[in-house]
Formats: structure tokens, sequence, C-alpha cells
């Protein structure tokens, strides 16, 4: 059987991938829509905390599974090349179902701030270090942001931050409101000056696009949401390019290679479908939004004449600069009950030390952390005190609703030897080589690190509690983690980056990529509602270049 | 009075692993564990009473810790399975041969102390030259905390015990401690 040949295929139903199906599907182009896993539901794990995301001792919830996706990490001290499985730390993992980690992540909707774009301008080259300017502005993106506000869902209210950046148009649903550690923090961040305010959220405030308002249970992160309050791809705009009748979505399905022809042309792809038949899609446009590491492992694994190490990799810029976010702060303990139930827990952020700190490259929001459930909650302990025994369950049993964490992401500074290459020798259940990750952070990550847990530590003392330790991030090792991004950089040059400023590659133009793989730098924070932004813009620019008709076949 | 309970649970768990987990266990009937052996899993269960010890709440032994490790053994945990044969194995040659009985046999206070060597690799001789006591002593250590605080669905928390010790209701009905103060039907489901 000979798939029917069609427009575009988008590789990867996540954040980014799901924008850039609306967009084409929606204007008259074909799709094909290209998942490596299923349709995720609340019942499959429901509010099991050892198979969900965030905890995956027993397994991701939403994939992908061991059984037929590894790959290998080598270790930065020593050289050893260890095979990770999905469930392990250092396999930086995303879900595979449709809307990827859109469906259980914490839903943190954030827009980048404009010096985010501008890193190199502001604080000069940095030795060792490949930070850069992004070729595109915040301007450039704000209506995209926009889009990805109102059409996939945010609530919030960003004139209480004034930090945050210019918008045309405020956010459509109200903010949440503060549980009783936010009330906390939020009076205590006043007292020491700084500005916080409620954080945005890709979350149900009210009802909204056709779905219930959010009731705020603790199971949220790492979860999907049982009323589908919880605003994502998945029941979002992939389920609005579906309807257009344009576009068609393939799940289980694992795509091997991106075929380019002896002109340099893409003309397709090759996957195996959900019987592990190799199958062959041809197509106009190939869109990849698989992920940082994903995205880069196909574009590795497609060689062909002209691009013998991979498509767009003439210049081995693919799968260079690969980061993520250096988590920092600190917990307190309090002698009394916090916690109040009012899930999924973070409600209240500062944006007061992201950029013009002393010494700092950068820096990071921080917020109070999502509720630890009750298995993570018992590495929560203060250092130097047991992990185990009388003491350790003492401290269980008489801290569990009396802790609170305040952290953030530190905005890392991205290194060109932290890196995906492929792995020739070690293949997944396909055949297909597996991503190899090697290198890692930069050195500048723990000093700002260090900054940002000493802010965390103020916080903390500031509402009243009576111990607090730190739990500084940043050091050694690789980074990348579910914010993985920088892969594949945009850029004005090709010999410095992989795509152009539309996301198209440098070498080969009707490939485009749409994820955090674009992303130059990674901001100080979570980064979904900036690779939704992307998804959408580069949806617009293969739709413009589209009716130029410069990429029919 | 704290004490007094821990030494009747451990007392138990070297009679015949748990009571409440094997109500056969004085007669005929012996539990059959899916991996373990029971020699094996009286060891684990001793090891996991000492990390999470019973006080005025239950412990490892009355959640059940033993039959999630041995579920999980079979289960998703099977890649341990090796880890945890020769690892029990050199616990108890180490006590056989340093004091004269198995692990679960000791006095309460030498398994703690046993355990801590184990914790900081500081055990002499080559009991355990291929796998360090500190990393076997982790695997159980984070594993018995998964059994004891994780989802009963998977074999431990018996009865949410670990949920009600940190004072969190789990309600049957999916966000009903939305609506109520307090989850009635946990508390009436527990008695």
């Amino acid at each position: 059987m000979t798939n029917k040949h069609v427009n575009a295929v988008v590789i990867g139903a996540g954040a980014g991938g799901g924008p850039v199906a609306k967009e084409l599907a929606t204007n008259g182009l074909s799709v094909v829509l290209f998942e490596r896993g299923g349709w995720a539901k609340y019942d499959d794990h429901d509010d099991d905390e050892l198979i969900s995301q965030r905890t995956t001792v027993l397994g991701n919830a939403f994939g992908p599974h061991r059984d037929k996706h590894w790959r290998v990490v080598v270790n930065s001290r020593n050289g050893d090349e260890t095979i990770v499985y999905p469930h392990e730390g250092g396999y930086n993992n995303n879900a595979a179902c449709v809307g990827s980690g859109t469906v259980s992540y914490g839903a943190m909707a954030w827009r980048f701030m404009p010096q985010d774009f501008r890193m190199k301008s502001i604080y000069g080259h940095v030795e060792g270090s490949t930070l850069e300017d992004w070729p595109i502005t915040y301007n450039d993106l704000d209506p995209y942001y926009e889009k990805a506000e109102w059409e996939i869902g945010v609530s919030g209210q960003d004139p209480q931050n004034p930090f945050v950046p210019e918008r045309k148009k405020h956010l459509p649903m109200p903010p949440f409101e503060y549980n009783r550690e936010g009330k906390m923090l939020y009076e205590a961040a006043q007292r020491r000056g700084w500005n916080p305010f409620p954080i945005p959220m890709l979350r149900n405030s009210i009802p909204y696009n056709g779905r219930p308002a959010c009731y705020r249970m603790r199971t949220c992160v790492g979860f999907a949401c049982p009323v589908n309050a919880k605003c994502g791809t998945h029941n979002t705009v992939i389920p609005v390019a579906l309807a257009s009748g344009n576009c068609e979505l393939r799940i289980n399905c694992q795509v091997a290679e991106i075929m380019v022809n002896d002109q340099g042309k893409a003309t397709g792809i090759k996957y195996f479908d959900e019987n592990g038949k190799g199958q062959i899609q041809t197509a106009d446009v190939v869109v990849v939004s698989g992920s940082a590491t994903e995205t880069a492992r196909l574009l590795l694994n497609s060689k062909s004449k002209l691009f013998p190490n991979g498509a767009g990799n003439n210049y081995d810029w693919v799968g260079r600069n690969l980061q993520g976010h250096a988590y920092t702060g600190a917990v307190g303990l309090f002698d009394k009950d916090l916690y109040d139930d009012v899930g999924p827990g973070a409600t209240v952020a500062i944006s007061d030390f992201n950029h013009g700190n002393d010494g700092i490259i950068g820096g990071g929001m921080l917020a109070n952390e999502f509720f630890r459930l009750p298995y993570l909650f018992t590495n929560q302990h203060s250092p130097g005190s047991p992990s185990w025994g009388k003491l350790h369950k003492d401290f269980q049993r008489q801290n569990y609703k009396r802790t609170m964490s305040v952290k953030g992401p530190y905005q890392e500074i991205p290194n060109f030897e932290a890196r995906i290459t492929v792995d020739s020798k070690v293949k997944d259940y396909w055949g297909i080589p597996v991503g190899k990750l090697m290198g890692a952070r930069h050195p500048a990550d723990r000093k700002g690190c260090e900054f940002l847990a000493d802010r965390c530590e103020e916080w903390l003392l500031e509402a009243g509690a009576y111990k607090v330790w730190k739990e500084v991030g940043g050091g050694g090792g690789l980074s990348g983690g579910q914010h993985q991004a920088g892969t594949c950089r945009m850029g004005n040059d090709k010999k410095t980056s992989v795509t152009n400023k539309l996301g198209q590659l440098h070498e080969i133009d009707n490939v485009f990529v749409a994820d955090g793989s674009l992303m130059v730098t990674n901001g100080g924070f979570n980064p979904a509602l900036t690779i939704m932004a992307l998804g959408f813009y580069v949806g617009d620019q293969i739709v413009k270049q589209w009716n130029g008709t410069h990429l029919k076949s | 009075m704290n004490l007094n309970r821990r030494q009747f649970i451990h007392s138990l768990g070297l009679a015949c692993g748990s009571l409440l987990l094997f109500p056969a266990c004085g007669g005929k009937t012996k539990p059959v564990w899916r991996f373990l052996t029971e020699a094996e899993a009286a060891t684990v269960i001793a090891i996991a009473e000492q990390i999470i010890p019973a006080d005025q709440d239950p412990g490892a032994t009355d959640a059940g810790v033993i039959n999630f490790i041995d579920k999980q053994l079979a289960g998703f945990y099977s890649n341990f399975q090796e880890n945890y044969r020769n690892g029990i194995a050199a616990l108890n040659k180490f006590c056989t041969e340093k004091h004269g009985q198995l692990f679960e046999k000791l006095e309460w206070d030498k398994q703690t102390e046993v355990l801590k060597l184990m914790e900081k690799n500081s055990i002499e001789g080559d009991y355990w030259k291929e796998n360090p006591s500190s990393r076997f002593f982790r695997m159980l250590r984070d594993h018995s905390m998964q059994g004891f605080y994780g989802s009963p669905r998977h074999g431990g928390n018996k009865d949410y015990v670990s949920y009600k010790m940190i004072r969190i209701d789990y309600p049957h009905v999916i966000g009903q401690n939305r609506y109520a103060p307090r989850c009635e039907t946990l508390n009436a489901y527990a008695k």
C-alpha cells in the first residue's frame, strides 16, 4: 500500500507540532501529523505517583516505554558510556503521547522577556560558551505568544508583574487564587520590596474553550487532568487541525528518516507504523518537532548524498548547544501547617531576578514549588539528617504539611560540546541508531544558581521558616531534561546555526524545525508557551511561503 | 510503649513474616512469594522494618512493603533480581560469619549498626566486592520507601497507612475532597 502524497508531514504532536499542524491544516494544506505514542487518558494511571511523568520509578505514565526506547549517555567525567531507559534520570525524557508533555506538565505559561532574545548583546561574549542573540526579537514572537495564549488558553494577570514584557492583548482568563503558602510568600516578597504576582498557567481558571475550570487537585504535575481543565495541544489545536478535514493523525508511528534527494530537497519520510511495518510518506514539506533530542537525532539519522553527516548538518551544528534549566532553590520548615491541598501547589512567582543581577549572566524567575507527593518527599529531608529509620519517619510525619520549597529555572549558558549525536552501534527496537548525549554544563550555571538559591533562602526566612536549607543546582554533568532546547539553533549564518530565522533549514529549504530545538537560549522560565509560540510562528512562515508557491512541488 | 510495639512487630517478623499479610502463617499453608524465597523475604522484611520502623504509626511490615518489593521484582524491577539475590546472600554471609546469625535474627540495635556500615561501604572483607554494599542498601531504602509511600495498587501502603500518617486524604472518588472539608469515605473505609 502506498500512502497518498500530502503537502506536509509534521513529526511530533507536542507543544511545537500541534500548533504547526493546526496552522497548516486550517490554511488548506493537507497534513499528516505523526506521533510515536498514542492518546493519553487520566484513567491510564490516574493519581499513581510511582508511574507518573514526574516520578517514574515504575515507568513513565505517558511514555515512552523502555521496551522500545533507550539512549546512550556519556559520563562527562570519565567518558563511560551507559545505556539509559526512559524512566531513568539521565534519559532526558519527554512524554510520548498526543500532546506530549502538555498533557501532564505543570502548565506554567511564561513569555520570555525581551532580554532573553538578546543575551549576547546584553552580557557580551562568555568564554567557553556559544551564548548568542536570537535572530528574531520578542516583538517578532509577540503575536504568536498571543495566539498560544488565546487558542490554547492561559490564565493570569500580567500587570502585577512590573517586569512583564509589553503585550497587545490581555490574557483570556483571570489568575488562580493563591493557596496558603502562596499568600505567605506573596506577603513576604512584598516585605522584601520584591514584586510577587500570580503565575500564568495553561489551565482553565474559569470554563474556557468548551472545557471546565480546574478544581485544583494535588496530582496535576506528572498526571493527565481528570476533568480536562489543563490546556495542552491534545485538547486544543490538534482537535482543531483534525476538524479542518485536512489533517490526519497517525499515532504509534516511529519516524526513522527524512528522505533527501540528490538535488538536496526533502521528498518525505520513512517511518514504522503501529504494526512495526516500514512505510514511506511523501510530502512537499517536512516539519520536525520531536523535542531537542529527537529532532536532532532524526536529522542526524537522515544521511544522503549531499548530507553525509545528516540533514542540514554540513557545518556540524545539528545536536549542538543542548541546554535545559538548572533548577535551584531552597526548602524551609515551618512550625505550623501550610499545606492546604489546594493544588497543584505553585501559585506565586517573582521575576525580580531574571536580569540585572550583579556579576551574574541572566537569572531566572522564582516560584513556590509544586506539591511534593509522599514518595518524592522522602528525599526532601535537611542535609545531614537521616534518609531512613525512626528519625526519617518522624521527619515525614511532622513536616509533610509544614514544608515549603521555592525554586526557579536558571537560564543556562549554552556550550558547543553539550550535544546529541547518534550511536551507530546502538540501535533501538526498530533498528534506528539511538541518540547519544554528551558534554557538561557551562561553569557559569553554578554561579547563577548560587545567587538565585540565596534569594530563595531569603524569601523563605522572610515568610517565617525556622529552618532553611539550599538546594543549589547547576553543578557538573549534562543538562537537558524536559526543558531541553537549543540543538537546531536558529540564526542568520548557516555556518553557526541550523535554521534561518523562519525555522527553515539553511541547507534544505523544504524542511522546517518547530520545537525547543530552535531556541538559541532558553530563558529563565519554563519553555512550554515559547515552544507553542514558535510552533505558531513557524506554521505561519510555512503558510506564507506556501501561498507564494515557493514550496509546492 | 513505642519500643514495645516495635519489638512486638520485630519479633513477628522473625517468626513468620507478617501476621497481617499471612493470616495462615501459623498453620500449614506457607506464603508463596513471586520471586523471593521465604528465607530471603525474612531478611528483606527485617531490613525494610529498620528503614521504616513501626512506632505510634505502622511500619514497613504492617504496610506490606515486602509484598510491594516481591511483586515488583517479578515485574518492573525484574532487572534487580540478581542484585537482591546476591545482596541478601552477602549480607547473611557477613552476619553469620561475624555475628553468628542471619541478619533478621540479630538484635534490633545490631541490625541498625550493620545497615549503617553498609550505607557507608564500611564493612570489611570481600562480601561486597562486585556491587558495593551502599548501592544495595540504597536500593532497598528506595524500594522500601516506594512500598510504604506509593500507591497501594502496587502492593504496599496497605490501608493507606502512610497517607494517614502524613495526614492527607486519598478519596476513593476522584476530587471528592475538593467539595468536602474532610474525606469521610476514607475514614469510613478504614473502620
